[in-house]
């Protein structure tokens, strides 16, 4: 786990979102960040090397490089990707967001693969998904046993790994969402892509590193009458605070 | 100059919904034998060196760190002699 209790100043972590070509959810991570949590935020473009300084590095959802080949495969290779990997082997914190996930596998900062979901349908819709690991900087800040609904997009979203990977995610407690009923059971029916496990979401395990296929950004603002998904993102904030 | 040839398969252990879905649709046609319909990829290229050793190490490089994943796929290839006239008599 990264050591912020040695920073001289507690501030507020300033995000920085990057741009590959084909994402598609970067402004509106930046719009959810900036003008409805008030964090700073920049851009990183995907052909730059340089991080801007910030705490947290988004991975956004889109289509980079047209998911060619496979999602993530090509996105992997950006510029941006040799200094995003050396400050998450430095325990920067990552948030892979739906195709930020898939390049944070192909990448091997996350174990496992994304397959097609299992109904060979793109799947757009709002899921609910339990906490499975309350101790994570992800989702310290909130509140116990909270389902959180929020919406998922994607055609391949369908998570595998082998039983080995899958023992040591769980043995290391780094399953941090599943799909679940709106109540939080944890059922086939509630999986919308035939994950297994019904995992939604991962860290690595350090714990700076999260992949997720559901979006927050999408759940963030009050004007679009969901707001679960915001409180993934001032869970890190109230992290660096403390 | 080589010309690379290579296919990718997904691992046995790796479900296809997708050859699934298309094994239907040869029931929905009255094909009835079809079995274990698994879907790959077909990729070729040209290796711009005469070196034979160095063309299936670039190759290998290529298909093990981009065109494959290693986790659910496994990929083959073949490399055979290729000569620029070549393409204007394929064309």
């Amino acid at each position: 786990m990264p050591d912020r209790t040695k920073s001289p100043v507690k501030s507020k972590p300033k995000f920085g979102v990057v741009v590959f070509p084909g994402s598609n959810c970067d402004y509106d991570a930046f719009y959810v960040l900036k003008k409805v949590l008030g964090y700073e935020v920049n851009f990183l473009w995907h052909k730059e090397t340089d991080l801007k300084n910030s705490d947290v590095i988004i991975l956004p959802g889109g289509f980079s490089y047209g998911d060619y080949l496979r999602t993530g495969a090509i996105a992997r290779f950006s510029p941006i990707m040799n200094p995003v990997i050396d400050f998450a082997e430095n325990g920067g914190f990552i948030m892979g967001i739906c195709n930020g996930f898939q390049i944070l596998l192909e990448s091997h900062l996350l174990p496992g693969v994304m397959l097609q979901n299992n109904s060979l349908q793109f799947v757009c819709k709002d899921v609910y998904l339990s906490i499975e690991n309350y101790d994570s900087p992800f989702t310290k800040g909130i509140e116990s046993s909270k389902v959180l609904k929020i919406p998922v997009a994607h055609g391949d979203g369908n998570y595998f790994a082998d039983e080995a990977t899958l023992k040591l995610l769980t043995e290391n407690n780094q399953i941090i969402f599943k799909y679940t009923s709106p109540s939080g059971q944890i059922k086939d029916e509630f999986n919308p892509n035939g994950s297994i496990l019904n995992i939604a979401g991962i860290i690595n395990k350090r714990g700076n590193i999260l992949g997720m296929m559901p979006h927050p950004e999408r759940a963030s603002d009050p004007v679009l009458g969901k707001t679960d998904g915001g409180m993934i993102f001032n869970s890190i904030g109230k992290y660096f605070l403390n | 100059m080589f010309k690379a040839k290579v296919l990718i398969k997904r691992r046995p252990s790796i479900l296809d919904p997708q050859g699934k879905a298309v094994e239907k649709g040869a029931e929905h046609l009255g094909i009835k034998n079809i079995r274990d319909t698994r879907i790959g990829k077909y990729i070729e290229f040209i290796v711009e060196t005469d070196n034979k050793t160095a063309a299936e190490k670039e190759v290998k490089d290529y298909c093990s760190k981009l065109l494959s994943n290693p986790i659910m796929e496994d990929f083959e290839f073949t490399l055979s002699e290729w000569t620029p006239s070549e393409e204007k008599s394929n064309a």
